[in-house]
């Protein structure tokens, strides 16, 4: 543990201790799932995730929790990502590429429209 | 920033290090690296996760899933499985085990939380948990900032008054120890809690010792004080070993030790365990047991600030008085000041026991009237029944009757209807219950605890029980209750210790509001709320009785007679009054009389 000599020192602690914290209650406004069973990775779910992940960072996006989640029984649409916003449906779409993930964060999730051609009706 | 979807955390506790965490993280950096996770994935370091008895163990954030007893071969599985897959590895899963938290609920609006805030809301074993809520900030706000005057002054003005009951000004009692001449001085913390049915203190020993540790730097700071002790009774071990944790995290972060801050000072903490004496929570008695002596109270003056532990200048006070200081000196003054009454500042945590539907620790700002605490905030008598008293400060309180039920709660208003404040053990009463037969537990207890150094407490107390006694039995006379008022005046002027001046009040008080039902036990020979067991009678209703026999079955001591089908009968002289028939009675057959 680090020593503390100061009132710089504490308040640096409790920046990182309130970081941590963030993480541990992380609940997001939005929640993006992502497909990652083997056959969303052989389809490119990782190239989705890594888009997805991308866009965040670039636009300084936050209360997005990114999570996975196995085959949900629709291998021939995959790769797939899930969106949920509030507490609104969730929505699916399929054959996600890394393009499309970007979209589907940039217009869905920031944006609150539902990119309707390419969601699988569930 | 960078932005991560997963954040792994893994204890680094020493005995974590020790069960080999280091080995486990870098096999886990070497999995994601050779996944390729490592800009997805985040591992932070941390402390205290689960407890460290199934380390290493590591927390799976957002999902907060818990890992625990791993080796550094097992991360090749959670990495794949885990933090690619998004599946949870079950075999290394521990499940969570919080029980419901029957003692602490979540506040009422009438409840204001100061003391209580952090309990069950941080972990109290992790030190960074406690600085993400402005923890140690007050500490280095007094030693960046602020003179040791300037710190008694604020703790003045706030009006802060003693928590362990006594309500002498938490200021003041700095001040006397500060302006004493002493190249030692020492400070120590109340925790020998033993009133029965309190635990306000060691919730926050348990809850939040972080805020106990750091008001007593600050009182020690304000005083001149190079050491501490908290004084801990044994009977609460979780709250010891949680004192012990948050010590030694504060010490190795430079709260405690050598040269805190750069200030030069140092000061050093550490637990004493008392052996369960009840007496020991009496400040001369308590610095006596840490001596290693005899825990038995002593004449003062002259006063702990005066001639202390070891004969040293001492400041000695409760958990929640320290528990209070942090959130003064960050929150001014003033602030404490505008909650409470002229006299009795701030707020102020309470047992709520007895027959009110929610029992619990609760803290509500002092002023508030006794029917708020037992109507809003204890939601009421339970089944419904009625009112009779409530009985504050723990075995030395009085019982307030319901004519005072709008008083409100603070020191002067509790002791001028013969109660005190006490440490803040508040027992609600129904009306089933015998104001004698109370009276007589508390003489019990007191009595037992009595460490018998001064005639008065040591004869005085058990004569009051063998009258009390005496009368529950049915063996009351007449005079007693004379002889009883003579004793209570008598103990009350001479004692030597709190405990014996405070251990005639529920007597005296019981004697003062509800002398009807003591006459009614001596000269009727009755017990009006139908409680001792010499005075009741148990009888059948012969109109309500069908002859089931399951009274005369379950008897312990066979004194129901009756056939079947036939009202049932029971001998008073074999009857035992345990109650057992009533219980059984399915048609309400039984009542006492």
């Amino acid at each position: 543990m680090p020593t503390v000599k100061n009132l710089e020192d504490l308040k640096r602690i409790r920046e990182e201790a309130l970081e941590k914290r963030k993480v541990k209650t992380a609940e997001g406004k939005a929640q993006v799932i992502v497909a990652m069973g083997t056959c969303g990775i052989a389809a490119g779910a990782r190239e989705a995730m890594k888009a997805i992940l991308a866009v965040i960072e670039e636009e300084g996006l936050t209360d997005i929790v990114v999570s996975q989640t196995g085959c949900i029984g629709l291998c021939e649409r995959e790769p797939i990502v899930q969106v949920v916003v509030g507490d609104q449906a969730k929505v699916t779409y399929g054959k996600v590429n890394p393009e499309m993930a970007r979209r589907i964060v940039k217009e869905h999730v920031v944006g609150g429209k539902v990119i309707a051609d390419h969601v699988i009706p569930m | 920033m960078k932005y991560y979807r997963t954040h792994v955390l893994v204890c680094m506790d020493p005995q974590c290090r020790r069960k080999g965490a280091r080995e486990v993280v870098q096999a886990l950096q070497a999995e994601l690296a050779a996944n390729g996770l490592t800009e997805e994935v985040q591992v932070l370091e941390t402390s205290r996760i689960g407890g460290c008895d199934e380390g290493p163990e590591l927390m799976v954030y957002p999902e907060g899933v818990h890992y625990a007893n791993l080796t550094p071969d097992d991360m090749a599985y959670i990495v794949e499985e885990h933090l690619l897959k998004g599946r949870i590895a079950k075999k290394f899963l521990m499940e969570a085990t919080t029980a419901a938290d029957e003692e602490l609920r979540a506040p009422t609006p009438k409840e204001i939380r100061i003391v209580l805030r952090n309990c069950g809301q941080i972990d109290p074993q992790n030190i960074e948990d406690y600085i993400a809520e402005e923890g140690y900030m007050a500490l280095a706000k007094v030693l960046s900032s602020m003179s040791p005057d300037d710190v008694i002054s604020e703790v003045l003005k706030s009006g802060l008054r003693g928590r362990g009951g006594a309500g002498f000004p938490t200021g003041r009692k700095w001040a006397l120890a500060r302006d004493v001449v002493g190249e030692e001085k020492y400070i120590i913390c109340n925790a020998d809690e033993g009133d029965p049915g309190a635990f306000m203190n060691r919730r926050v020993l348990e809850g939040d010792p972080h805020s106990v540790v750091e008001g007593m730097i600050i009182a020690a700071y304000a005083i001149g004080a190079t050491r501490g002790y908290i004084y801990c009774r044994a009977e609460y071990p979780i709250a010891v070993s949680t004192l012990r944790i948050a010590i030694d995290q504060a010490r190795e972060m430079g709260f405690l030790g050598e040269n805190i801050f750069d200030t030069g000072w140092s000061f050093d903490l550490e637990v004493r365990m008392g052996a369960g004496a009840f007496v020991c929570g009496e400040e001369t008695a308590l610095m006596s047991s840490i001596e290693g002596k005899r825990g038995e109270p002593r004449p003062r003056p002259p006063f702990p600030a005066q001639r202390g532990l070891w004969g040293k200048p001492t400041n000695i006070n409760n958990v929640e008085t320290y528990a209070n200081v942090p959130q003064i000196i960050l929150r001014g003054a003033e602030w404490y000041a505008s909650m409470g009454t002229e006299k009795s500042k701030g707020t102020k945590t309470f047992a709520l026991a007895g027959d009110v539907r929610r029992t619990g620790l609760i803290e509500v700002p002092l002023g508030i009237t006794l029917r708020e605490i037992v109507y809003d905030v204890g939601g009421g008598i339970k089944d419904d029944k009625t009112f009779k008293a409530v009985q504050t400060g723990g075995p030395m309180g009085g019982c307030i009757p319901v004519e005072y039920l709008d008083m409100p709660v603070d020191y002067e208003s509790l002791a001028k209807v013969g109660s005190i404040m006490g440490s803040g053990g508040m027992i609600v009463m129904d009306d089933e219950t015998c104001m004698v037969d109370i009276a007589r537990f508390f003489m019990e207890f007191t009595q037992d605890e009595s460490c018998g150094k001064c005639t008065p407490c040591r004869v005085g107390t058990r004569r009051i029980l063998e009258i009390l006694q005496r009368i529950c039995n049915g063996e009351g006379r007449d005079g007693d209750i004379e002889t009883l008022e003579m004793l209570c005046a008598e103990i009350k002027a001479d004692s030597l210790c709190g405990l014996g001046q405070g251990a005639p009040n529920p007597v005296e008080s019981t004697l003062k509001f509800f002398r009807q039902e003591y006459e009614a036990h001596i000269y009727e020979k009755r017990c009006p709320a139908k409680v001792c067991r010499a005075l009741i009678r148990y009888e059948i209703l012969p109109e309500s009785c069908t002859g089931c026999t399951v009274c005369a079955r379950n008897c312990p001591v066979n004194a129901i007679t009756g056939e079947r089908r036939q009202p049932h009968f029971i001998d008073p002289d074999t009857c035992i009054r345990c109650g057992i028939c009533m219980q059984v009675c399915n048609f309400n057959a039984i009542v006492i009389r």
